[in-house]
This record gives structure tokens, sequence and C-alpha cells, in this order.
């Protein structure tokens, strides 16, 4: 399925982060935003890339997901509202369209975390 | 002992397929190529509304199609019979097209055609409701079709391919009489999430509403075309 593909393009944009550190830092977690107006599953991607990470520099990293909701504004009433996802779209107040979606269609890779180990011996 | 260190990337999830979706467009500009991605669910009707298009339009506008179909060349063979240039892209166990396997039809087009004298390629997506909304493949313009089989709530369970389509074609509109289904209610399900979608109901068996769609589709060949020789003065 397509969580493989984002997987895919997931750890190999990691890795050209990671191929430009000096000293190639072990990767602790990699930080994820996914919206929940995608066609992407947490579940899915989680189980994609413990798979394909397996005896790969992120071997061992965990995939921390940050879920953000469907947030839409609605131009009518100046105001915000969330959407119910698979019922109900339009404007709970006005009934007007959503036009505006202000959150929700983020697939965003935001941060990575690294541990470096501090220089065991000083030079002289 | 060890210290952890946080370093910000900030990186859209589908870079590389956005950037290869940027290209493929750049290439279509380039040949004054409008690009349509056709997508809907298996059975929808793509492959049916496709030969339709070709028979009527193909002495507007000279066409090409590309052609996702995941293991075998029958779409392809269908299409191949109305004379115009048909790439096959087998995309294996993939469940939508993206931009390189685009990337590979347009090199085929490239080399084993001449481009420069094609107005249109319409691309057939995979069949499936989820996966191609995600994956740009460098279109112009998106195409969702819903069979009136499918149901009034589709829409509204499957919301992005449809919230993101310039035109939707409710097909198969000749079984009405035999369902419980209002195309009224598909098109307000729709209209709820993408107020500006032009909505067409047709039949590729009895014809109707087929005047209708290749009037949109001329029309969008003539806009980007339009658009382009602009961009260039």
């Amino acid at each position: 399925m397509h969580e493989t593909d984002m997987t895919k393009a997931l750890i190999l944009t990691v890795r050209d982060w990671w191929e430009a550190q000096p000293g190639q830092p072990a990767i602790e977690k990699v930080h994820l935003t996914v919206g929940k107006f995608t066609c992407v599953e947490p579940v899915g991607l989680q189980f994609a890339f413990e798979v394909q990470t397996k005896g790969t520099f992120l071997d061992g990293a965990e995939l921390v997901i940050r879920e953000t909701p469907l947030v839409a504004f609605c131009h009518d009433c100046q105001s915000q509202y969330q959407p119910e996802i698979g019922l109900q779209y339009a404007c709970p107040t006005c009934q007007s369209p959503m036009g505006d979606i202000r959150s929700g269609r983020e697939l965003k890779i935001d941060r990575v975390e690294y541990a470096e180990a501090t220089s065991p011996m000083p030079l002289l | 002992m060890h210290q952890t260190f946080d370093a910000a990337l900030g990186i859209d999830l589908l870079h590389v397929n956005q950037a290869g979706a940027n290209h493929n467009r750049a290439h279509f500009d380039a040949w004054g190529i409008t690009c349509m991605n056709i997508m809907s669910s298996p059975g929808a009707g793509k492959t049916a509304l496709l030969e339709r298009t070709l028979e009527g339009l193909h002495g507007n506008l000279a066409i090409a199609v590309i052609e996702g179909d995941m293991t075998t060349e029958l779409d392809a063979d269908r299409l191949r019979q109305y004379g115009v240039p048909v790439i096959a892209i087998n995309t294996g166990r993939s469940c939508h097209l993206d931009a390189k396997m685009v990337a590979g039809g347009i090199h085929t087009l490239e080399h084993s055609y001449n481009p420069n004298s094609l107005d249109l390629v319409l691309v057939e997506n995979v069949g499936n409701l989820v996966c191609p909304a995600e994956f740009e493949v460098g279109e112009h313009a998106k195409v969702a079709l819903l069979s009136v089989t499918e149901g009034e709530d589709k829409p509204l369970k499957y919301p992005i391919m449809f919230q993101e389509a310039d035109c939707l074609l409710i097909t198969k509109v000749d079984l009405v009489p035999y369902l419980d289904v209002s195309i009224e209610q598909i098109a307000a399900n729709v209209r709820q999430m993408n107020p500006h979608v032009t909505i067409i109901a047709v039949s590729t068996k009895t014809g109707e509403g087929l005047e209708e769609w290749f009037g949109w589709v001329r029309d969008r060949v003539s806009s980007t075309t339009s658009a382009k020789t602009h961009a260039r003065l």
C-alpha cells in the first residue's frame, strides 16, 4: 500500500540529512506530523517503518507520529470549525461548503532526535 | 554518557514526488500539452469514458493516453483500437501512479511519438479511491469519476479525491431508474467539500452528458494553452 512508498520517501529524506552530518550520529527518534485529512494511516506507517528500517542506519529508531485534526475556516461565519470526516464537511452553523482548510492535510517530517557521544578523551 | 540533540527538518514527506510532478508538468507545458489525471474506484467506468472521449474528440484534439494498470494491458489494448498513442505503465502491485512512473511514460512519448503535435494527454490512474489522490503526476486538471452504483456516501467516506477534483463525472446514470440513488445527493455531498467542482452526469451507454464533458475538456485545453501563450509573451 502507499504507506510503504511514503515510508520509503521518509527514510530517503532522513538519510540525505544524516549523510550530510559530520560523524553520522545515531538517530533515536523521527518526528512526523500526519494530518487526519490525508490518505495515510499512522498504524500502517509505524509497521512499514519498523520493517523497512531493519538493518539500516535507522534500525531501532522510534517513529513518533503527531496527528493533526481537520480544521476548516468558514468565511461567512468568520470562524473555525472541525468537520466530521466521513459525515459532514460543510460549516455546522451556516452550511457553507468547506472552502478553506487550515489544518489536517499535513504530511511532514518535523525533526529528528539524535545522540552524539561526547568526546571520550580531550586532545591533550 | 551521551547527549541528545534535535534537528528541525520541516520537509514535506511527498516532496520528491511533488518535484517529479512539477518536472513532468514542465515537459507538458513545453510541448503545449494539457494533462488530465483520471481517477476513480475500480469499475467506475474510466476506460469506457476514455473510449467515448477518444471517439468524440479525435477530430478536434490530438490525444495520447498514459494507462496505469496493475498487471495487464487489457485496458491499453481496448484504447489502441482508436488509433491514438497509448502508453501502458504496468504498476506492478502499486495501488496508484506516481510522478516517477508517469515520467517513464513521458519518456516513451518523447522517443516514440511526436509530443509537439499533441494537445491532450489523458492519464488513466489505477482504480482506487484512496491513494491516487495523494500523488500528483504532473496534471493540469484532476477528473474524478463516481458511478451511481457506488452510492451517495462515497464522497463523504473517501473525501480527498473528491475534494481536489476539478471535474466530477457521475457515471452510469442510465442505471438510476433501477437504484435507490439520487444524483442530486451525490452532487450535494461533493459540493460540501468542493464548491467549485464542475459536475456532469454521464452515461457512456446512452451518450447522456458526453457533449458537456467534451466541451469541458476542450475549454480546459484551450485555457491551459492560452495561459501558456501569455506566459511566453
